[in-house]
């Protein structure tokens, strides 16, 4: 019945990628187009005869950019296995050499080839002067490179590689890539920014006298002078880690361990990271604590204490990551402390050990790796968190602050803002290398989701006490903290002026109504609609990247998985500045030439995001049974039809969560977008930054309340649409009911 | 079960020097040779980690082997992966769609095999009403019970009409009363429709019950094959004989051998008995619990230690010079005390030589 594909001379996903390749090299223009691509403005502007608009093919004819020539070999090359069979050796050597020559040539070109004419002086003495130059790749080359990619995958497998699936070799091929250009490039090209001298040679000597500058070192503090940003990060990050850690911990315990009736309102909360932009709670916390705050007027009248900007620096910058990052360490921690078998604790009470003694000896020890995870999780993102600390920073550098003024400050010292990156990069990294080594060995999570009929004792009472007036006192805050977001929005001027007005969302939001239809009159519509357009545009590429690294991560074994894994993950541990930064320095210039675009913010969202992407798919994917996949290739269908036809619908839940949260993430992100945006494509949190720094801070409240809101709505729809319990859990899959 | 439009393309499986490495080091099947013959029920039968279900996952396509060849009817199909091998297999899980409805499940493959869609559907409904889950077509997996559900993995698996048909521990889901009927079902489909079935299980009894050959791997390595009579009544070595069934070892000495007829001592005790090509020298004897004599007149002397009554039987446990030996009798009216001492013998068709140690 079944025809076995190694045999067949037809081969439909050839064709297609030969075809998209000549599509490429005749059709489409090879270099990029400065006003977009999608206007079509090149079709009837001189496409495809003029040169900044031609496809290669017309380039050479017409005696130009003679170097794009020898790609059309490699192209013509596949033409002649056409019609061989899979199994024959020639097929795959042709295809492997056509495509491996085709993309590294492509790729040797981009860089040899700049602006200037050649980049490097060798490449000059050797062939003489070039008398020519290229700009950025535009969408013809992309295609090109893509199809001499997917040709080479198509070789691999045919050579026999993961039993010659060309679907699974083609999306790990393809992931490899895109990863390695868009997070392994400008990281390393960042790292080779941090050893250009001035004059544009390359000095170990400049990294080391930025490395060792006293701003970033120094221990000043010590005696009363200022400490370097790298001490100030380290030590805020450990200090926030630490007191997330306890807080989430003390909220995990009210939910599981006490007879606490509003469990379901305590867990709401988790959902506040992530509809809060990173800088809205400083904003709060200066509305209560700044100079004019009420709480700072209010002890400034009763006690006639002369306010002070002691929220400015450390104290500010602490309590800001502590209330944004609590939920996140709680998240981490209800699992951790669900996660330890009741059973382990009820055998503990038969040994005749009281509560607190069970607590001590057995529950507390079997959470220990979750705390350490949350811990790490709280150092990671306060290290890498950029808008609380350039709101309420003061003199208090951080790293991350400083590489953006290091970057857009009068200093404009590129390669100190490399040399800071690579420290920020390094804390972030060990800390996420240290979670992975030590703790991915270390799960003591003992409940199986089989029938552990116990239950979780109460906590002992010189717990709870105390727990309860932690969570107790930090809950309140919180909610003080989110008032004060949405009042502050509908007063005037704040400690001035405190009548209440809707003035700052009419100037942000006006919409009038004339004969040309609808006009977005308000100053914040611009960036709103840019965000939501590239949030929009970013999320589903996202949710796919995400999801086929989680597919290849759990269903596929291959060599150099583990690597594999590490690299897709990595862009976890690297921080938004740390990814703006390396993004305008790598993708400033040909051959990928993005700054400005709103290309760049796709992909940087992409890349941020695609972690949460990975995680989400892996989380549901491992819930579903390897022999579904496995009876669905023994019944005939391939792992491409697998994927769609079993998995996929498996995961819808799964896929809007990945949607809807790289939507909101792209939303709230600040640290990265700061370094892209452009007078064309400005970003609502961007765009708030700006007004906080000119002081108006009732419309970037306002703003950031609407923000806040949109993301609630959002979020809520996907509660709605998938259901409070199926997200990214399934249980009743794999054919598990015996008894009928 | 007579007219059915499901019919059989049975082919014989022949495994020639099958190895599978994991890893650098780990072996899981170690140079097995192996033939099927077509229409035939063959099981693999083993302790957990002896490298049954790779050698299953071997013909599925689902493991490649890391060398020798794999031969499916006449075609080497040891480099296809398992889409385009034309076998089907029924998963210890089912691993049923969840998100499909039954008749969506059976008809899956059908839809990749290139048969029209109305096509497909008649044929998905006879294979359910083969397996007599006619009018069940729209319900989704999760509203069967887990017999049904079995039977529609076995449904999806048949229509396709494989050349070889795979089972992976399919009773191992199934509560204990539901397992003797399933397992009988299986053999009537497979003997009815001829097909060639490889069936993997770690239970003895009903490797015995299904088989018309029984495979029993050890380390990787295939350690007897043969019929059900022949390897309880005639195990190979001391592995075999206690895995399947319970057996006794008994050391023992070969004092000579006539022709196929061998003269043993334990003891003072002569017994004659088969000599399957041995020879003189220190040997073992395996003997089932209840193919022991107690109260003979020959046999070697020994002490009962403990007897337990359960039920239809006596289970007795009894001291021999040599060690402990376990004892079953059928007669409950007089059970013996511990501490009497009895001679013990061997019933006709008892005891079977194996090489000693």
């Amino acid at each position: 019945m079944r025809k076995a594909a190694s045999e067949t001379t037809a081969h439909p996903i050839l064709i297609y990628w030969i075809i998209a390749g000549w599509v490429g090299y005749f059709i489409l223009p090879w270099y990029g187009i400065e006003d977009g691509f999608f206007r079509f403005e090149w079709l009837i502007d001189g496409w495809p005869l003029d040169d900044e608009y031609a496809p290669a093919a017309f380039l050479i004819a017409q005696g130009e950019k003679l170097w794009l020539a020898p790609l059309l070999p490699a192209l013509v090359a596949p033409l002649f296995v056409l019609r061989k069979r899979k199994i024959d050796p020639s097929y795959s050597r042709v295809l492997i050499l056509s495509g491996a020559f085709g993309f590294a040539y492509l790729i040797a070109q981009g860089f040899g080839i700049g602006i200037r004419g050649f980049s490097y002086e060798w490449l000059t003495a050797l062939f003489g002067d070039l008398g020519d130059r290229q700009f950025g790749m535009g969408y013809g080359a992309m295609l090109v490179a893509s199809s001499f990619l997917f040709l080479f995958t198509q070789g691999i497998a045919a050579r026999g590689a993961i039993n010659g699936d060309v679907f699974v070799v083609s999306a790990i091929g393809g992931v490899i890539v895109i990863v390695a250009t868009f997070v392994f490039f400008p990281i390393a090209k960042m790292l080779i920014f941090a050893f250009i001298t001035e004059d544009g040679g390359y000095s170990v000597g400049v990294f080391f006298s930025k490395f060792f500058d006293d701003r970033l070192w120094g221990l000043g503090c010590l005696w009363g002078a200022r400490c370097g940003a790298a001490w100030n990060s380290l030590f805020l990050a450990v200090l926030v880690g630490f007191l997330t850690t306890v807080l989430g911990l003390a909220f995990a315990l009210v939910v599981t361990r006490s007879g606490f009736r509003a469990k379901r309102v305590v867990r709401a909360l988790t959902v506040l990271p992530i509809i809060t932009p990173p800088f809205v709670i400083g904003l709060a916390l200066i509305l209560l604590f700044g100079l004019s705050g009420s709480v700072t007027q209010f002890v400034a009248e009763t006690v006639g204490v002369q306010p002070t900007r002691w929220l400015y620096g450390l104290p500010g910058v602490l309590i800001a990551q502590t209330l944004a990052f609590t939920p996140i360490a709680f998240l981490v921690l209800i699992g951790v402390v669900e996660g330890v078998s009741p059973s382990m604790e009820e055998a503990a009470q038969t040994l005749r050990a009281n509560r607190w003694q069970t607590f001590r000896t057995v529950s507390l020890p079997l959470m220990r790796p979750g705390l350490a995870n949350a811990f790490l999780l709280g150092f990671i993102e306060s290290m890498a968190d950029f808008g609380n600390p350039l709101v309420l920073g003061g003199n208090f550098d951080v790293l991350s602050t400083e590489i953006f003024f290091a970057i857009v400050g009068a200093q404009y010292d590129q390669g100190r803002a490399a040399v800071l990156a690579m420290v920020l990069l390094f804390f972030t990294l060990s800390a996420f290398y240290l979670q992975r080594a030590w703790l991915g060995k270390k799960s003591y999570t003992t409940v199986t989701g089989k029938g552990d009929a116990g239950v979780h004792p109460l906590m002992p009472k010189r717990l709870a006490i105390p727990v309860f007036l932690v969570a107790g006192v930090w809950g309140a805050f919180t909610i003080i903290v989110y008032g004060m977001i949405v009042y502050g929005s509908f007063v005037e001027l704040w400690g001035v002026n405190d009548s209440l007005t809707f003035k700052h969302y009419v100037t942000a939001f006006a919409v009038s109504v004339n004969e040309n239809g609808i006009h977005w009159r308000g100053s914040a519509w611009d960036s709103f609609w840019t965000t939501i357009y590239i949030a929009a545009a970013a999320a589903p590429l996202t949710a796919a990247v995400g999801l086929v690294t989680a597919y290849l991560l759990t269903r596929q074994s291959f060599a150099g998985k583990n690597a594999f894994e590490f690299g897709t993950m990595l862009s976890f541990a690297i921080p938004g500045t740390v990814i703006g930064v390396s993004y305008i320095l790598a993708f400033n210039v040909p051959p990928i030439e993005l700054t400005g675009t709103g290309i760049i913010l796709v992909v940087s969202f992409i890349f941020r995001n695609m972690p949460v992407g990975v995680r989400a798919g892996i989380a549901s994917m491992s819930q579903l049974d390897k022999s579904l996949d496995e009876s669905s290739l023994t019944l005939g269908a391939n792992s491409w039809q697998t994927f769609r036809r079993v998995i996929l619908p498996l995961l819808r839940p799964a896929i809007l969560a990945a949607l809807v949260f790289s939507f909101v993430r792209a939303m709230t992100a600040i640290s990265a977008v700061i370094f892209l945006v452009s007078a064309r494509y400005d970003m609502a949190t961007s765009y708030i930054i700006g007004r906080v720094e000119n002081n108006d801070y009732g419309l970037a409240i306002a703003y950031s309340t609407t923000l806040i809101f949109v993301m609630l709505a959002v979020v809520g729809m996907l509660q709605i649409i998938v259901g409070r319990t199926q997200i990214g859990r399934r249980t009743q899959f794999g054919g598990g009911g015996t008894n009928g | 079960m007579a007219e059915t439009r499901i019919k059989s393309k049975a082919a014989p499986v022949s495994f020639q020097g099958v190895s599978k490495v994991f890893g650098k080091d780990v072996v899981a099947v170690d140079k097995i040779d192996l033939e099927v013959e077509a229409g035939k029920l063959v099981t693999l039968l083993g302790p957990s980690g002896c490298g049954k279900t790779t050698t299953l996952r071997m013909i599925a396509g689902l493991e490649m082997a890391s060398s020798g060849r794999i031969l499916i009817g006449d075609k080497d199909v040891t480099r296809l992966p398992a889409t385009d091998r034309d076998v089907s297999m029924v998963f210890q899980s089912y691993a049923l769609f969840p998100h499909m409805t039954v008749l969506e499940n059976v008809s899956y493959g059908l839809d990749f095999s290139g048969f029209p869609k109305s096509e497909a559907r008649d044929r998905a409904r006879a294979g359910l009403d083969l397996v007599g889950l006619k009018g069940y077509d729209d319900r989704l997996p999760s509203e069967l019970s887990g017999g049904q559900q079995q039977r529609v993995a076995v449904a999806r698996a048949l229509v396709l009409e494989p050349q070889v048909l795979l089972f992976d521990e399919p009773l191992s889901n199934l509560d204990a009363k539901l397992r003797r009927q399933v397992r009988e079902d299986i053999r009537a489909i497979q003997q009815d429709l001829g097909l060639t079935v490889v069936y993997v299980t770690h239970d003895q009894e009903e490797a015995l019950a299904v088989s018309d050959e029984i495979v029993v791997m050890r380390n990787a390595a295939i350690a007897q094959i043969g019929a059900p009579r022949e390897l309880y009544d005639a195990p190979v070595d001391r592995f075999v004989a206690d895995f399947i069934g319970e057996a006794n070892i008994i050391p023992c000495e070969i004092v000579s051998v006539e022709g196929d007829v061998a003269e043993i001592a334990i003891e003072d005790y002569r017994y004659r008995l088969a000599s399957r090509g041995m020879s003189p020298g220190p040997a073992a004897l395996a003997v089932r619990p209840s193919r022991l004599e107690i109260g003979t007149a020959h046999g070697f002397a020994a002490q009962i230690k403990k007897a337990t009554y359960v039920g239809v039987r006596m289970e007795y446990t009894v001291e021999a010079p040599f060690g402990e030996i376990f004892v079953v009798q059928d007669d409950v009216q007089n059970p013996l005390e511990p501490g009497l001492d009895v001679r013990l013998g061997f019933a006709s068709a008892g005891p079977v030589l194996i090489p000693g140690g």
